[in-house]
């Protein structure tokens, strides 16, 4: 069956080092998640204990569901405080190595543009330059290419859902002047 | 044979060349979706769901049930012929099957993966067109507390069943049924958790949500790996097709034992990767030969495959029935359910039957088209791989971008998805399950409403979920399956006090 084989190989230019030290454990990674979880609980908890979370004339108020839930999230989010601290297991394990973050940072940074860009230039334009900067700059995919992936995506995208499916997205000054 | 005539109903409502047509689309779009790294079934429903958003129902469904049979197949290509998962349930079939693509006989094991995929589909399907009916005819007299009593069970079986650590489960949870219950309380009309925020007053809406947590957080988790990667992709030729066909019935035990382990786990929320693994590992213990395993055996693809396929297809049996989802996609799809205007739960088979048969009816249909689109197509798909993943996330990015706003044309929603996004992040890695969150999220309004209702029968008296025979055995069962460790354990040890020769073992 080799007539038929095609091999694959794809190389990754910018991937992660393997021996990059670590930023931090998940034990501290865990113990701050669960701090916050308590944070939150006690501000829905409060939240919902000034709503009410008695009984009137109709039956339970409406913050005495969600009260009792934040009670629970409170407890176990305190009890995760508590093993996450002791577990040694946890305190051995990386949350992120330099690199990897480098990488996550390397796409996040990015997406947060993408939304931010897209208040003000419309989701089609910001959409454009997000995909063509992202390919040249971290896939180190040449320029020509990376030009004419994004303008193609986007096109298509525009045409399957504001003018196909009637999906209206936001858009900017530059739709504006071609009249949508 | 009430539902047989019913099928043949629903068949009747798919064979429009609109409805195969779609159909296609979906299955296309779904194998895509479980090929390429950092998308898998949950993100591409979830990313896809907007665009059903102008079509009937029916259609809708059938499309995007399309989408997650698609993803599944997908899923086997990629972990055989290169040794990575495309989803976490596919881990057990890379044991064996990249193994035989190293051997040179990746089509061989790429043809026992969608078969086997597609047997344990079919298992599952006949389970629901028999079962379901009957259950929904059942809950039809169910009552609020019922119904709470159910979902009550939905989510002790997560806690008690669950792999991840204990408080995890339950913190993932509460927080997903607290985060339901912002905006208008739908009883009162009173706001609640919106901090004077006018965003926030509309809710957090469960499609952001999970575009956020599995779309977004996927890419950056995916972007921590190495995505350099090597392998020979095969065409399959009818021969071999026909050879491992003709070698099915010998292994019709194990096939047996993983579409029966798949449906249990599956209708149970315990998902289709506990039951990969259940399959492949018990396919293993009952071999005459366990040696064999893990060097490319025929049954180690076969075992998994089948097992997560019909978890899969099982998951969406509760859907209809009771509208309870068994799994993270059907949770979506449930979402999905609410925004074209039906109402989830056992009315629907009453209320809907169009849509539920045509739902069934495509899920006999959809399995059978894409069986052979995989077999004829392995190779076309096997090269999307050459695309590099620089180029497809920020296409994701965006079609995540687009899924999210246009759930309800709010600009808050991107900033939502972006949050969920990192929080989802951060969750994956520290080992709080995703699941209960996504299935709480939605559920939790549902769950509320059904325990006010309850209390507001019974005066607030906690008696009400024990004041009938249905109602009581369901809390109990939910109290020990909340409890199931503790009592297992002390089975365990009481079991050891009996026969004390045999605790070494």
């Amino acid at each position: 069956m080799s007539d038929t084989e095609i091999e694959i190989v794809v190389d990754d230019p910018t991937a992660p080092e393997a021996d990059s030290p670590a930023i931090t454990s998940i034990r501290v990674v865990d113990v701050t998640v669960s701090l916050l979880l308590v944070a939150l609980a006690l501000t829905l908890g409060y939240d919902n204990w000034r709503t009410g979370i008695a009984w009137d004339a109709t039956g339970p108020q409406a913050g005495y569901f969600p009260f009792y839930l934040s009670v629970i999230l409170a407890g176990a989010s305190l009890y995760g405080v508590v093993v996450a601290f002791l577990s040694r297991q946890e305190a051995s394990e990386t949350f992120v190595t330099r690199a990897q973050f480098r990488r996550v940072m390397q796409v996040f940074v990015p997406t947060l543009l993408f939304c931010l860009a897209m208040q003000f230039l419309g989701l089609y334009v910001a959409s454009f330059l997000l995909i063509a900067g992202f390919m040249r700059m971290v896939g180190r995919i040449a320029l020509w290419k990376s030009l004419l992936t994004a303008f193609l995506f986007t096109a298509i995208m525009f045409v399957t859902f504001d003018i196909a499916f009637d999906v209206i997205m936001p858009k900017g000054p530059l739709e504006a002047a071609f009249g949508y | 044979m009430e539902a047989f005539g019913l099928l043949m109903h629903g068949f009747a409502v798919l064979l429009t060349w609109k409805t195969l047509v779609l159909m296609m689309v979906g299955l296309v779009l779904g194998i895509f979706v479980g090929v390429l790294p950092g998308l898998g079934g949950p993100n591409g429903v979830a990313i896809l769901l907007p665009l059903t958003f102008s079509m009937d129902p029916t259609s809708a469904i059938v499309m995007l049930s399309c989408i997650y049979w698609g993803a599944l197949f997908g899923g086997a290509i990629t972990s055989i012929l290169f040794n990575i998962p495309g989803e976490a349930w596919s881990v057990a079939t890379t044991f064996d099957g990249y193994p035989m693509a190293q051997q040179g006989r990746a089509a061989e094991a790429l043809t026992a993966a969608f078969t086997s995929s597609f047997i344990g589909s079919l298992v599952a399907v006949l389970l629901i067109t028999f079962l379901a009916p009957m259950i929904s005819s059942f809950a039809l007299k169910f009552g609020p507390p019922e119904f709470f009593a159910v979902y009550l069970l939905t989510f002790c079986s997560f806690v008690g069943l669950g792999r991840e650590a204990k408080h995890k489960t339950v913190i993932s949870m509460s927080l997903g049924l607290l985060l339901a219950g912002v905006g208008m309380d739908t009883v009162s009309g009173q706001l609640r958790m919106t901090f004077g925020s006018g965003e926030l007053l509309r809710g957090i809406n469960f499609l952001v949500a999970v575009i956020g947590l599995f779309g977004i957080s996927e890419i950056l988790l995916t972007m921590e790996e190495r995505l350099a990667l090597r392998g020979h992709a095969a065409a399959i030729s009818l021969r071999v097709v026909l050879s491992v066909w003709k070698d099915l019935p010998k292994y019709w035990v194990t096939l047996l034992r993983s579409s029966f382990i798949g449906c249990w786990l599956g209708i149970t929320p315990g998902g289709a990767i506990a039951a990969s693994f259940m399959g492949y590992n018990l396919a293993k213990r009952f071999s005459k030969d366990p040696e064999g395993f893990g060097k490319g055996r025929i049954e180690g693809v076969f075992a998994p495959e089948t097992a997560a396929h019909a978890s899969g297809t099982a998951a969406l049996l509760p859907m209809l029935a009771l509208g309870i989802p068994g799994s993270g996609t059907a949770a979506i799809l449930l979402g999905g359910l609410m925004v074209w205007g039906l109402n989830p739960g056992p009315l629907l088979f009453v209320e809907h039957k169009d849509f539920v048969w045509g739902l069934i009816a495509s899920m006999y249909l959809g399995n059978v088209v894409g069986l052979v689109l995989v077999l004829t197509t392995v190779p076309i798909f096997a090269s999307i791989l050459r695309v590099p993943f620089a180029a497809v996330a920020p296409m994701i990015v965006v079609s995540c971008a687009i899924g999210a706003y246009s759930i309800q044309n709010a600009m808050f929603d991107i900033w939502l998805m972006l949050g969920f996004g990192v929080v989802g992040y951060v969750f994956k890695k520290i080992g709080i399950p995703l699941a209960p969150f996504t299935l709480a999220l939605v559920l939790g309004n549902r769950a509320e409403d059904a325990f006010r209702l309850s209390m507001i029968g019974s005066g607030g008296d906690m008696k009400v979920f024990w004041s009938n025979g249905l109602v009581g055995s369901i809390t109990t069962l939910a109290i020990v399956l909340l409890f199931w460790p503790v009592i297992d354990k002390a089975f365990g040890s009481m079991g050891r006090l009996w026969r004390p020769a045999k605790a070494a073992g």
